[in-house]
């Protein structure tokens, strides 16, 4: 694609030294599972067998239905949350910018099951919402009936991974492409469908593709609501309820790597052969326009509306963690600080290993991200594409999976100093979250390297640069804004993440916030306090993306390159 | 890479990993811990571990999984165990440990434990588990849900089968929740292999929701997501305890069964494990089962005495537990095979199941004081249809039959012939088939 220098071993260093971690980490403890797929459960011995058995079985039918129906709606609804609210931060000129970039990364930054819970306080057939409903006008809205419950949920959670993505490439695209537009007499809905729109796909494709296969194998939501027919539950509740002698969790599980392997394809496919990339970086950003009053007031309540909806999973948690008993009425009884003083006894050590674990995990996922998209996008290397496939494989992977691949594959593999086997040594879980929440990262920085340029970096290198140097100076600074979303997501997500943890975790002294709450959750009276961790993982997390922002944006104060102005805009939580 | 973008997260990150590997030689110290895998909530644990702790100075840590995932952990880690204890509620898990050979036998010193609590025994006779507290199964309701929707208050499994708690009623499933599968064995056992899937049957028609946690039925009932739910007694018993408007009962066909304890195979630490059992079996460690957040059945007599008013007392109050002899042979002889039963027939076809059995509710409802015999019969023919089994009781516990459903070969050169997910297939098929022909039948019957 692009030439090579002559000297590169450099570049394949680095491309084996990446190979050789996915391998150890991921592909490794996946085949050692997903090999009983395609074991003859009768003999031991190779066979199809079992996938002859799965498409042949119409729960198994039904459960593919389910989960591509409810991810693609998933994508359906976040993409009619995002739209406005990226589209009005980055076109107009209006204070409610900041609240929306604030607020609206904060649903990532709570587990999901938590999520679920709250939701179904507030949405469920006897929650708050439906009570009033049915109290004043006798009917009721099933929100969280069946699938709508996932989809709801879902939508609301991973929003985020569309707005982000997308904010970043509307700030990212050139405004001297705009106004050659107006300037050839373009405006309205043309400008936006044929220049801001086409301009802003990258950016698009990778949080929807995101959103996507996130809700495709996401497994703590449907679980929680009690949904069994789709496929992730399926293979979990397979694994963890049957066992190795069947191999129909194995058998689900290769079908989600296949299935999301496939879409990611289809979406390269989609972006392949068109050049997103904008020369020059002088203007970032669309052209900004103020409202006029009566638009603000319209602008204003749709951003509210929007905001109570998605804030709605934390406004349930927070009335969870402050009120007494709370059921089968719209509010809880009594309000209480009790929940807090309970769960302040022993939340210090969760918090301390949340914040190592994900800022661990999310270094280690930019890095890589980096890297890889650099590798994929920029050499010239003989399979480099598949480096992008692994690492995005890992968003296929059921946590719970990758959990007993770890467990079966390290366990006998003793770390020297600790005289621990690797699999019950706090690194794994690192590591694990690592590869979990790698693809987020890889995914922004793939967009972020996408938007520049290459002529800008070929310029660097006729100027005498050298190729790390020209890295270190010119691509990696333009890819701030999305090197800074993806380190963010990765640390959010990865801080409340259980579906891995909850298998790896060995000891208590090790465990992470998002296994405490679930642990709280599982008893009457630990629901309280629970919810009051819950707050406190929201906060913390919230408060380490936001210091993060801060300290980033006081080192480079003196620059002005637009690197800044996106990191300014995306990591404002 | 940009080292002035990164120089920020370097230093921060940088001295986390510092700050934690100066904190690692302290952790491996205190290696010395108690390290107890169990299936109980923190309520629980750290109650009992504090108690545990003030009375030995013993420090314990307590490794929380699901039962299931906790005899996974123990199986992949036999090989280089880190685990004292496994402390959980069904004895089927401990029976599945003792025959992978990963159990400790262990002679208790405390006196004053009967032998039998209700008809079960509470110690496993080969020594290796041992029994801490009874729990029986019962239903529990919510209070503020039955008077908002009009419901009356249930006491028998009998009454869970009445059309007016349509939609009210949750449950989890036997392959979900060790406990689960005891009240599932325990009304088959009871009621006969034809009449009690029948009445399971009859019951899951009116399930709002089957639960992938056993957790989720109280919570389900405690928010009032629905009425009324099928859950072990202490989940009820603590709810209330913890102030939530619900209520627990014991129905007549229900089974006490031991709560147990055992050491694991290599214990790191196997006198302060031998400790625990002594302290959990004293006196002092009997009493704290009765913490509100705990509210679990004794096996010491003597302890109930010091219960709140109106606690359940298995050991005085003969009609709780007794109905059944239970018969763990016979449960253990088909486990796997109820499990998948149970998930084929009700769990992943909930949807068709309920509208048989409404179609069914709604047809007699309509001919009830009427006395048409050729609707009457449809009726019967449409219940018939519900309550179809796809294999007999013998088939059942038979052990060929059994191994395709078996957790796993326990040799490489262990065969058996024929797939479980060819068998369910069938089933489902079946299944299928009959609740949409029992819904026919019943519509027909509903317009005569």
């Amino acid at each position: 694609m692009f030439p090579i220098s002559g000297n590169n071993w450099p570049v394949v260093a680095l491309a084996l030294a990446i190979g050789l971690f996915l391998f150890v980490f991921l592909i490794l403890p996946v085949v050692t599972v997903v090999f009983v797929a395609f074991q003859d459960p009768n003999t031991g011995s190779f066979t199809l067998i079992n996938f002859v058995d799965f498409f042949n079985n119409s729960l198994f039918q039904e459960s593919s239905l389910n989960s591509v129906y409810v991810a693609f709606m998933a994508v359906v609804v976040a993409t009619i949350i995002s739209l406005p609210l990226a589209y009005f931060t980055t076109r107009f000129n209006f204070r409610g910018a900041i609240l929306i970039q604030t607020l609206g990364i904060v649903p990532l930054i709570m587990p999901p099951f938590v999520g679920a819970v709250a939701m179904l306080l507030l949405f469920g057939e006897n929650g708050s919402v439906n009570l009033l409903l049915s109290e004043w006008l006798g009917i009721t809205i099933p929100f969280m009936e069946g699938l709508n419950g996932v989809i709801l949920v879902e939508a609301i959670h991973y929003f985020p991974f569309i707005l982000i993505n997308l904010s970043a490439a509307l700030l990212n695209i050139d405004r001297a492409m705009e106004e050659s537009a107006q300037n050839l007499g373009a405006s309205g809905i043309r400008l936006f469908r044929r220049i801001v729109f086409p301009l802003a796909m990258p950016g698009y494709v990778a949080g929807a593709s995101l959103v996507f296969l996130k809700v495709f194998d996401d497994l703590a939501t449907p679980l929680l609501l009690n949904i069994n027919n789709m496929l992730a539950p399926q293979a979990y509740l397979r694994i963890t309820s049957i066992g190795i002698s069947d191999p129909m969790g194995y058998v689900i599980s290769v079908i989600l790597v296949a299935f999301s392997l496939f879409s990611l394809w289809v979406s390269f496919l989609a972006l392949k052969n068109k050049d997103y990339s904008t020369l020059q970086k002088g203007g970032g950003g669309l052209m900004r326009r103020d409202l006029k009053p009566w638009e603000l007031v319209g602008c204003y309540f749709v951003i509210i509306f929007i905001l109570f909806l998605v804030l709605s999973p934390h406004i349930g948690l927070a009335l969870l963690s402050f009120g007494t008993i709370w059921s089968f009425s719209v509010f809880p009884d009594a309000f209480t600080l009790a929940h807090y003083a309970d769960m302040f006894s022993s939340a210090g050590q969760y918090i301390w290993n949340t914040l190592l674990y994900a800022g661990l995990a999310a270094l280690i996922d930019v890095i890589l991200g980096i890297a890889i998209a650099y590798l994929v996008w920029r050499t010239g290397l003989v399979g480099r594409k598949w480096l992008d496939y692994v690492s995005m494989g890992a968003v296929a992977i059921p946590g719970v999976v990758l959990g007993i691949g770890y467990l079966r594959t390290f366990v006998e593999f003793n770390v020297p100093i600790v005289d621990k086997p690797l699999a019950s040594w706090w690194v794994i879980i690192v590591i694990a979250l690592a590869i979990r929440r790698l693809p987020y990262a890889l995914r922004a920085c793939v967009a972020a390297l996408q938007q520049v340029s290459v002529t800008l970096e070929e310029a660097a290198e006729n100027l005498g640069a050298t190729k790390s140097r020209t890295v270190r100076r010119i691509v990696v600074p333009l890819m701030t804004g999305g090197i800074l979303a993806g380190f963010i997501t990765s640390f959010a997500t990865a801080a409340v993440e259980l579906s891995t943890t909850i298998m790896l975790v060995s000891a208590e002294s090790d465990a992470p916030l998002a296994f405490g709450i679930y642990e709280y959750m599982q008893s009457a009276a630990g629901r309280g306090p629970g919810a009051a961790l819950g707050i406190v993982a929201v906060l913390i997390v919230g408060i380490a993306a936001y210091i993060s922002h801060l300290v980033i944006n006081r080192t480079e104060k003196q620059r002005t390159s637009s690197g800044i102005r996106i990191a300014e805009q995306v990591g404002a939580t | 890479m940009g080292s002035r973008f990164f120089k920020p997260l370097l230093v921060t990150f940088g001295s986390a990993v510092i700050i934690s590997i100066l904190l690692l030689p302290l952790q491996t110290f205190a290696a010395g811990k108690l390290v107890i895998v169990t299936s109980y909530p923190p309520d629980t644990t750290v109650t009992v571990g504090k108690a545990f702790t003030k009375a030995t100075g013993i420090k314990v840590e307590m490794l929380k999984k699901k039962t299931t995932a906790g005899i996974k952990y123990l199986q992949a880690t036999a090989k280089n165990n880190t685990s004292d204890m496994f402390w959980a509620s069904a004895p089927d898990a401990f029976e599945v440990l003792k025959g992978d050979d990963l159990l400790q036998k262990y002679t208790v010193k405390v006196t004053g434990i009967p032998k039998k609590v209700g008809a079960f025994p509470i110690n496993d006779p080969e020594g290796y588990y041992k029994g801490f507290a009874a729990s029986g199964y019962g239903i529990m309701w919510n209070t503020r849900y039955l008077k908002a929707k009009k419901l009356p208050v249930p006491n028998s499994w009998a009454e869970l089968e009445r059309p007016v708690y349509h939609g009210h009623v949750g449950m989890s499933a036997p392959s979900r929740s060790g406990t689960t599968h005891l009240t599932v064995e325990t009304l088959l056992q009871g009621k006969g292999w034809k009449d009690g899937w029948a009445m399971w049957k009859n019951i899951a028609g009116n399930f709002k929701t089957v639960t992938a946690r056993s957790f989720g039925v109280p919570d389900g009932v405690n928010s009032g997501q629905f009425g009324v739910g099928i859950v072990i007694d202490f989940f009820g018993l603590s709810s209330k305890a913890s102030g939530f408007p619900v209520d627990f009962v014991y129905p007549k066909v229900t089974t006490l069964v031991p709560a147990n304890i055992a050491i694991v195979k290599n214990a790191p630490n196997p006198k302060s494990a031998a400790a625990f059992i002594e302290f959990l079996l004293s006196p002092g460690g009997q009493e704290v089962l009765l913490d509100p957040k705990i509210r679990r059945l004794p096996v010491n007599p003597k302890t109930y005495a010091k219960a709140p008013k109106g606690f359940p007392n298995p050991f005085e109050d003969a009609s709780i537990g007794s109905a059944v002899k239970f018969d763990l042979q016979l449960s253990k002889s088909r486990y796997n095979v109820i499990n998948s039963l149970f998930d084929v027939m009700i769990t992943y076809r909930l949807d068709d199941l309920r509208a048989a059995v409404k179609a069914i509710q709604a047809a007699e409802a309509k001919q009830k004081g009427k006395s048409n015999a050729a609707a009457s019969k449809l009726i019967a023919e449409a219940r018939a249809l519900v309550s179809m089994v796809p294999i007999n009781e013998a088939k059942a516990s038979e052990n060929s039959f059994n191994k395709i459903f078996k957790k796993k070969r326990k040799k490489k050169k262990d065969k058996s012939t024929g797939r479980q997910a060819e068998f369910e297939q069938a089933w489902d098929t079946q299944i299928k088939a009959n609740y949409a022909k029992a819904k026919g039948l019943a519509e027909k019957a509903a317009s005569m």
